[in-house]
């Protein structure tokens, strides 16, 4: 009897077994063949000439080079205006917030925002920044934009990496006569230093491929730019944040709905391997540094 | 034995969670070169009251206390009185060692830095200082800049210890500083409190009734909120007063 029920169970066990694994195997198998699609129609596009050169308006041979650039620079700009606020915000959410209706509401905002289409904060950018502000499509409007994308991302990042160190560590700092303050600066960020640093870059990567948020904000072209120009305020300067520009990912959508070039498919599949393959070390760096730092911080190296 | 000066007066001591009373009038003193234990079951206040003495409990929402606490003779609950300097002066050691994520010898040293001392020279003595004090020197002494929590329980214990020594504390409270630990380790911290107690005022919360018979020199047994007994160790464990006290000492509950 024991028995009989004992293989009854050990069948339930194999059959739903058999069932995760196959889901699992489909979702891998799609995620594969896009990835294997995306590289292998790609990779034969790409090569030294096409990362270096710029894009061409018209006939063939244009590379990808002021979009890569453009799309690091306002991926640099948008993580200095962003990480030291969701930082702020997410030691207040952890340490500070008690809760109530207000930090209620703040962690809710923040959810809804992360949820947010990214087109509709693009459109909001379009309007708020690049009408109302008068910043014109530029570096600087596709930056903010951008931060509306990432806050909610790293605030919540910023709360849950400080709230997993463990509150032992917190009442070390207060028995030794630190105020809060000074514990959770000195204390409980260095400690949750791996978790901040994935979450960054992990951010990073979703920056980096993020479109339609940048469309109406950044703009859809890139002036004739010098890369030997360093004058940040000078108009054909590349580091100019002022200008328009037009990131990988935003090229890659306008090759593929108003490309007149020839070899516009070549370049779109090019230049959507080098996105991927970018956004793939992103997440691999953040996986070797969060797992290198961890080591480092809780002694098991 | 000669009599010591009393350092901690405490009066009256109630503690309410909110609406809820945790302590129910406690009087309790404490003095220099002794041991005090605080024994009672589990939930009976011991922590809470021993977390008073540092005011660790300010920090927890929604707390009130009241009656009177004296370090040295002044209210360390007046509105002037300044929370960190307190903190230095009555250090503590938590049941689970807590060791920052730091090595060894930036966890002796941070109390001293946080305190403002810049001279490297003196921060090295001292953590050695402590380091030997608190009896963990020989163990890492040759890993000094090894993180801190890949060493054992015991060693992050002592650790802890010796980061506490290092600021010169007057008093030392420990709440159940070895009920995490093996008993080698326990023994280890046992002596070495022996050793340092004469220049300090040690409090100690234990659920280890051999280890406050072997390292106290007062007791004080805490039922349900209350203090039911208090006085010299020998006294309580061999001839109790009270019926609760002996009953729990033999056994009957907690």
């Amino acid at each position: 009897m024991k028995n009989s029920v004992n293989k009854k169970a050990e069948h339930a066990n194999q059959i739903a077994l058999l069932i995760i694994k196959a889901m699992v195997g489909v979702v891998v198998l799609i995620l594969m063949a896009l990835l294997g699609y995306i590289l292998i129609t790609g990779i034969p596009n790409v090569s030294w000439h096409f990362l270096t050169s710029p894009s061409k308006d018209f006939g063939a041979g244009g590379g990808i080079v002021n979009e890569l650039f453009n799309s690091v620079y306002i991926l640099i700009i948008t993580l200095v205006i962003s990480c030291p606020l969701a930082l702020g915000a997410g030691i207040y959410l952890a340490e500070f917030a008690k809760p109530s209706f207000l930090t209620n509401t703040m962690r809710t905002t923040i959810e809804v925002l992360s949820s947010l289409p990214s087109i509709v904060i693009g459109l909001f950018g379009y309007l708020v920044l690049v009408i109302k502000f008068q910043f014109d499509f530029s570096i600087i409007s596709g930056a903010f934009a951008l931060m509306f994308v990432n806050i909610p991302l790293l605030t919540r990042n910023t709360e849950e990496s400080l709230k997993a160190v463990s509150h032992s560590q917190r009442e070390a700092g207060w028995a030794l006569g630190l105020s809060k303050w000074r514990t959770i600066l000195k204390i409980i960020l260095p400690a949750a230093v791996p978790g901040l640093v994935t979450g960054i870059i992990l951010s990073a990567g979703r920056i980096f491929g993020e479109a339609a948020a940048l469309i109406f904000t950044a703009g859809q072209s890139t002036p004739v730019i010098s890369y030997a120009n360093w004058n940040p305020f000078s108009s054909t300067s590349f580091l100019n944040p002022m200008r328009p520009t037009e990131t990988l990912a935003v090229h890659i959508w306008k090759l593929n709905t108003d490309g007149i070039t020839p070899d516009a498919t070549q370049i779109s599949s090019g230049a959507s391997a080098v996105l991927i393959i970018v956004i793939l070390s992103i997440i691999l760096l953040s996986r070797f540094l969060g797992n290198y730092l961890y080591k480092k911080m809780s002694g098991t190296k | 034995m000669t009599t010591n000066e009393t350092v901690i007066t405490t009066k009256d001591v109630r503690l309410y969670y909110g609406e809820h009373e945790a302590l129910h009038g406690i009087n309790l003193d404490f003095q220099k070169s002794q041991i005090t234990a605080l024994i009672g079951p589990s939930g009976c206040g011991k922590s809470t009251y021993l977390r008073c003495l540092n005011r660790m409990n300010d920090l927890i929402h929604d707390v009130t206390i009241t009656g009177s606490f004296k370090i040295d003779g002044h209210d360390i609950y007046r509105p002037q009185q300044d929370v960190v300097s307190l903190r230095k002066k009555v250090g503590m050691v938590f049941q689970q060692p807590n060791p920052f994520p730091f090595s060894v010898y930036d966890n002796v040293a941070y109390g001293l830095r946080v305190q403002g001392i810049k001279d490297k020279k003196i921060i090295s003595q001292k953590v050695e200082e402590s380091l030997k004090q608190a009896a963990v020197w020989d163990e890492v002494k040759d890993d000094l800049t090894k993180n801190a929590l890949s060493f054992s329980g015991g060693q992050q214990q002592r650790i802890c210890i010796a980061r506490l020594l290092a600021v010169k504390p007057d008093v030392i409270l420990l709440d159940e500083p070895t009920s995490a630990l093996d008993p080698i380790s326990s023994a280890k911290i046992e002596e070495m409190l022996l050793q340092i107690k004469d220049q300090y005022t040690i409090i100690i919360v234990t659920h280890s009734m051999q280890q406050a018979s072997r390292i106290s020199d007062k007791t004080a047994f805490m039922l349900n909120g209350d203090l039911v007994e208090y006085g010299d160790t020998k006294k309580i464990f061999l001839n109790p007063e009270q019926e609760a006290t002996s009953d729990y000492l033999n056994g009957k509950f907690g």
